[in-house]
């Protein structure tokens, strides 16, 4: 049964069509206008599965409204509270709480909703009371500037490290048999055994992920960052990028625009702690606690560009850096500290991470990250191999 | 079993939560009343949550419930059509071909076509119960893939035409959230998230699953797992590994360990990485006494 409804943004109930329907499917109805209104997607069909499901639990509490809701209109876990409010408001006409986090833990700010995201592990955090000042929220214009990123962004996919996939591309040597096609030429050749088709597993290149740092100490090149960043995802197949200073934000679907100026005010929007303080170690173990972020990280090269300057305890950053390192095919950290020629990793956090990063190098000009984010498919001796060297 | 043999099963949430405990499945009200909405409104259910907690279980608990046989689709990156639905045996092909001779011949007959989980099901689904693990594994054209068949229920073969279900199957899908699945496929499914239950439901589940675990140990062995949990690990015990801890503590304790001794010992069950293991192994003697208190 299709119910012409909701989704109509229609002002009186004729034009919604609400007439012709029982009063009693009014407040389903509203629940799934109201939740529309918050951003939720509720598909007319849901609604109609909605007052389904009520119907068969008959309804016997004011319980079996919520479950049939929760099963029906399916918000995403993150948003469970924020739509139990919504429940709670509409259905039992109470005040809606406030559904913002308490303001000492790490948030996350995905850019494909409006919401924001608590963290499990981030509530551990006390690095970053420790490490920073206070949480300062700004914003930031970008200017558009000459630079040499062009030529970055077109040859970055095929600068990436590459991985064997699992699936299959049409080669003309070197290769299986590929019995399907080989079949058909068969069959159109009348039994005739022509020259055999054949198949290898394909090369692609692997995820590119980069972590921003936005905090106060990074600011003279958070702007030229972005711009890498920018033209990253425009050059490759699959980068994701995300800033990380009091809060971590995913910026990716702002920086697909392809417009640099563009994409770059998005961003800026996007992001709230532009020059604020620093909470490296939790906000990164907020970044691996949820899953789908994670996933990103798994067999990718993972670019973090901060100077990584965790002061007071250092524990969580070493924690989220040997898993960040487990999970990635290369772990490398540009600082733009190294610049200077007697910069040595001397303190104790980054003395504590050097043994699981793959790269610590130079990010204190556009050129240096260009050539070497350029440079990642090639092997190279480990960061600690080096900097033992100099050091 | 006919679709409303299976609506008789599923009567209520709570004929649907004793039916699965008696299964050796324990539900909570939620997740039995989405079962029991999934089977009622003829949509497949979409369970998600943490690795371990019980989603593929509850899959073979729902088949057995029904008394269907479990169809099981595993996703992976890479998985396509000829992994899903169906695919044609092409050596037979070619032998039957050369075997015919001068003949005529269908090589595209039935003997020939070799029927993936997706095509098995849609040819008797009301005898199994289709699951689609780990769907977040795939790709994304796998998953529009997918969508086409679970809102048509139907497979079309281009030799063969289109082979539609008669009833609509029951189908499971399972996603550990390590990417956001499309609106498209939550909108069509029954959804539900599994998370880990409380102490005294695992406890439960352990009294069930273990072979031979006293009552006292289970429920030690709940309260800390549930302590474990709430720490930042890389990767928190799931059910089942809570179930093989309390076996092997028991086992142990069998063999002349003394209790806490024999929890501690028979730690690398429940936890499987290195780091997490040298991160609790400070406090580990302390929540298994507390436990165990």
């Amino acid at each position: 049964m299709a119910l012409p409804l909701t989704c109509l943004p229609a002002s009186s109930p004729r034009e919604r069509g609400e007439e012709s329907l029982p009063r009693a499917a009014a407040p389903f109805l509203g629940f799934a206008r109201l939740l529309r209104r918050h951003a939720f997607a509720v598909a007319p069909e849901q609604a109609t599965s909605f007052m389904q499901a009520v119907t068969l639990l008959g309804p016997r509490s004011m319980n079996d409204i919520r479950e049939a809701a929760l099963a029906t209109l399916a918000p995403s876990p993150d948003r469970r509270i924020e739509f139990d409010a919504h429940l709670r408001s509409h259905f039992y006409g109470d005040v809606k709480p406030s559904i913002e986090g308490e303001e000492d833990e790490t948030r996350i700010k995905d850019d494909r909703g409006t919401r924001e995201e608590q963290s499990q592990a981030a509530r551990q955090g006390k690095g970053g009371e420790l490490t920073s000042a206070r949480e300062q929220l700004s914003s930031r214009d970008f200017q558009r500037a000459a630079d040499g990123l062009g030529a970055f962004r077109r040859g970055l996919a095929s600068a990436l490290p590459a991985r064997r996939s699992f699936r299959t591309i049409r080669t003309r040597s070197r290769g299986t048999l590929d019995l399907r096609r080989s079949l058909g030429e068969i069959v159109s050749a009348d039994g005739d055994i022509p020259s055999p088709q054949l198949r290898r597993r394909q090369t692609v290149p692997r995820k590119l992920l980069l972590l921003i740092d936005v905090s106060g100490s990074m600011k003279l090149h958070t702007a030229d960052y972005l711009k890498l960043a920018h033209a990253a995802v425009q050059g490759a197949d699959r980068a994701e990028v995300f800033t990380f200073g009091t809060r971590l934000t995913r910026i990716t679907s702002a920086l697909r625009v392809r417009d640099r100026d563009q994409a770059l005010a998005r961003a800026a929007v996007l992001v709230d702690d532009w020059d604020g303080g620093t909470r490296m170690g939790p906000t990164l173990l907020a970044f691996l606690s949820v899953p789908r972020f994670s996933a990103f990280a798994r067999g990718a090269a993972v670019v973090i560009l901060s100077d990584a300057l965790e002061r007071g305890d250092h524990a969580d950053l070493e924690t989220a850096m040997r898993r960040l390192s487990a999970r990635a095919f290369r772990l490398s950290l540009a600082t733009p500290l190294a610049g200077d020629p007697r910069f040595r990793p001397a303190t104790a956090a980054l003395r504590a991470i050097v043994p699981v990063l793959d790269d610590l190098v130079d990010g204190s000009s556009l050129k240096s990250l260009t050539d070497f984010i350029l440079s990642l498919a090639r092997p190279a001796p480990s960061a600690e191999a080096i900097w033992k060297r100099v050091s | 079993m006919t679709r409303a043999d299976a609506e008789q099963i599923a009567a209520s949430p709570e004929a649907v939560a004793a039916r699965l405990a008696a299964s050796r499945y324990l539900a909570d009200d939620s997740l039995a009343t989405a079962i029991f909405l999934a089977i009622r409104l003829g949509k497949p259910l979409l369970l998600e949550g943490a690795p371990g907690v019980g989603k593929t279980e509850a899959a073979k608990a729902v088949a057995e419930l029904l008394g269907r046989e479990l169809v099981r689709l595993q996703c992976y990156e890479g998985i396509d059509a000829a992994h899903a639905l169906y695919e044609w045996n092409y050596q037979r092909q070619l032998l039957a071909i050369r075997h015919a001779g001068e003949h005529e011949i269908d090589i595209y007959d039935d003997r020939f076509l070799i029927a993936r989980p997706l095509l098995q099901v849609l040819r008797v689904p009301e005898q199994r119960v289709l699951l689609v693990d780990e769907i977040d594994r795939s790709d994304h054209e796998f998953e529009a893939l997918l969508l086409e068949f679970l809102s048509d229920f139907q497979i079309s073969i281009p030799e063969r035409g289109t082979i539609r279900a008669a009833t609509q199957p029951i189908v499971i899908l399972t996603s550990n959230r390590t990417r956001e699945l499309a609106e498209a496929l939550r909108r069509r499914c029954v959804y539900h998230w599994i998370g880990y239950p409380d102490a005294a439901r695992e406890a439960e589940i352990i009294m069930l699953r273990a072979g031979d675990v006293a009552e006292a140990t289970a429920r030690a062995v709940a309260n800390a797992v549930q302590q474990i949990r709430a720490r930042p690990l890389a990767k928190p015990p799931g059910i089942a590994e809570a179930v093989e801890w309390a076996n092997a503590a028991t086992i142990l304790e069998k063999g002349g360990s003394p209790w806490p001794e024999a929890f501690r010992r028979a730690i690398g069950v429940l936890i499987k990485d290195e780091e997490d293991l040298s991160a609790i192994a400070p406090e580990l003697g302390r929540i298994v006494e507390e436990s165990l208190a």
